[in-house]
């Protein structure tokens, strides 16, 4: 593992409207390593790998991908940026109308002039990574929940990226198709020098695949540490996390009056 | 009340400015991917997206916009024989159908039933591909959603809509024939030939220019309401429903603009 920063946010501000999601959020990320990003709902962690992809411009702030401030430059050299990364959508986000091999094969077809057979087998030996081989020819409606996050994994990794991000691989999948996506992540992890990203609130995978744990609470950033640093924590937040403690419910019953008739 | 009254109007006229403002960025975008779509660059996907597209927006409406032309020319022959027969002047039917279906009907039905069948069915398709996070996947692929998505159809649509034009001419003046036929006992070589005599190829020409800019308002204005759906799949209801409404609106305004300027000079 190198120890460079591959990807460093710096004091990333962001909102929608008036409501602020990230307050002065900085992370550094290293090549080579996987870097899992936890928090609660509404934490702003997804907000986070959003604006990591450029899909969202933060408010301040920025964001060092490969030396390039993705928050300011151009269009251009933000697709270059793009380029070296793959992403896998919460919701698989395969393109319905396109067989699995044609959502795989789309990167390659677009962004390069290799002939039409290359991309075949190119698109094949991607699909046999994530263990679908067989189901090149269906259409994504044809597939399980499980195989289609598989499928999206296979396409984020068609142009053999730097970097690959996931947003919530387990969210929806059973705890069984969700261990297969662990070590789906783990074997990608071993197999190349990828850096990889994943965002997710499900502990069990996060100390499964982690080399480094960062814990995003209100916007702002609570700890980043290897798993032993994490556990070893004694931020009331994290422990409240870790072990699984509901929020205090606020008994103040005059607020709450006044709260009811207001 | 009056102050909300004040309000409201300068919500909505904000609203308007910014909507056009928008689809004004967007059409730019577009004008800039259509020129990037060149046989030599680009992907060979973007082509066969692009003849599929065609054959949607054009092809498949061929019947329907045949046959609802034909009615209509039909409807205008009987609507203007009931008053020139009054002067005894019921072969003027001919050229009153000829002209008003090439200078104006013959676009704009066409234009609304491309709406109703593709304008629609772009919202909805874009919308529902905003919902499920593939236009975003589009992005991090580094392939620009208005490049991959809109211009396609927007090629698509610039070629068809003159065809589908012409086909609307031809069936709705065929509909006046038929009329014709029936109460002048006229065949249709003579009615024909009368056409022939009193159109002009301004005429035709118009129309056709009429038919292109309504074609660029259905893609635009579908697309951009497709790409401005958020949340679930109520929002790609609404999406639709407001793409059908904005684009008529639109085209009865481009119309209006276009037969305007064209009677101020060119006549």
């Amino acid at each position: 593992m190198s120890g460079e920063a591959i990807i460093q946010v710096r004091n990333l501000i962001t909102g929608y409207g008036t409501r602020t999601i990230l307050n002065g959020l900085s992370l550094d990320i290293l090549a080579g390593e996987t870097m899992v990003i936890l928090g609660g709902s509404g934490s702003g962690k997804s907000t986070l790998l959003r604006n990591i992809v450029g899909l969202e411009r933060p408010t301040s702030g920025e964001i060092l991908i490969k030396g390039v401030d993705i928050t300011r430059c151009s269009r251009r050299e933000l697709d270059e940026v793009r380029k070296s990364m793959g992403m896998s959508f919460q919701g698989s986000a395969l393109f319905n109308s396109m067989t699995i091999g044609d959502n795989v094969g789309l990167p390659l077809r677009e962004h390069t002039k290799l002939a039409e057979s290359t991309i075949k087998v190119m698109t094949r030996i991607k699909l046999e990574q994530v263990g679908l081989a067989p189901c090149e020819n269906y259409l994504p409606s044809q597939l399980s929940g499980g195989m289609k996050k598989r499928a999206a994994v296979a396409r984020a990794l068609a142009m053999d990226p730097e970097i690959l991000l996931f947003d919530e691989p387990s969210a929806g999948l059973d705890p069984i198709v969700a261990a297969g996506m662990d070590d789906l992540i783990l074997n990608l992890k071993r197999a190349f020098q990828m850096t990889i990203i994943v965002v997710t609130h499900e502990m069990a995978s996060a100390f499964l695949i982690a080399d480094r744990v960062a814990m995003v609470d209100k916007g702002r950033l609570l700890t980043v540490g290897t798993l032993e640093e994490l556990q070893k924590s004694e931020n009331p937040r994290v422990r409240q996390f870790l072990d699984r403690v509901p929020d205090a419910v606020s008994t103040d019953e005059q607020a709450f009056l006044e709260r009811l008739v207001r | 009340m009056a102050n909300s009254f004040f309000e409201n109007i300068g919500r909505s006229v904000i609203e308007g400015v910014e909507y056009l403002g928008g689809l004004t960025i967007q059409f730019g975008r577009g004008a800039v991917g259509v020129t990037r779509l060149n046989p030599w660059r680009a992907s060979p996907l973007r082509w066969k997206t692009t003849v599929r597209q065609a054959a949607i927006v054009g092809v498949e409406a061929l019947p329907v916009v045949c046959l609802i032309a034909g009615f209509v020319g039909l409807i205008m022959a009987l609507q203007g024989a009931y008053e020139l027969k009054k002067f005894g002047a019921l072969h003027f039917v001919v050229s009153l159908v000829g002209v008003s279906i090439t200078r104006e009907l013959g676009p704009l039905m066409t234009a609304i039933i491309v709406v109703g069948r593709s304008g629609s069915s772009f919202a909805a398709e874009i919308g529902t591909m905003s919902v499920t996070e593939e236009v975003d996947a589009l992005r991090v692929m580094a392939l620009e959603p208005v490049d991959f998505l809109l211009v396609p159809k927007f090629v698509a649509m610039l070629v068809m809509m003159p065809c589908l034009t012409i086909a609307a001419d031809t069936a709705g003046i065929l509909g006046g024939a038929a009329f014709t036929w029936m109460s002048l006992g006229m065949g249709l070589r003579a009615y024909l030939s009368t056409t022939v005599e009193v159109l002009l190829l301004r005429d035709i020409v118009t129309g056709l220019i009429k038919s292109l800019a309504f074609g660029m308002i259905i893609v635009q204005v579908g697309c951009f309401e497709g790409f401005k759906v958020r949340g679930g799949p109520e929002g790609v209801g609404r999406a639709t429903t407001k793409a059908v409404v904005q684009s008529i609106f639109l085209i009865i305004v481009a119309d209006l603009a276009f037969t305007a300027f064209f009677y101020v000079f060119w006549s």
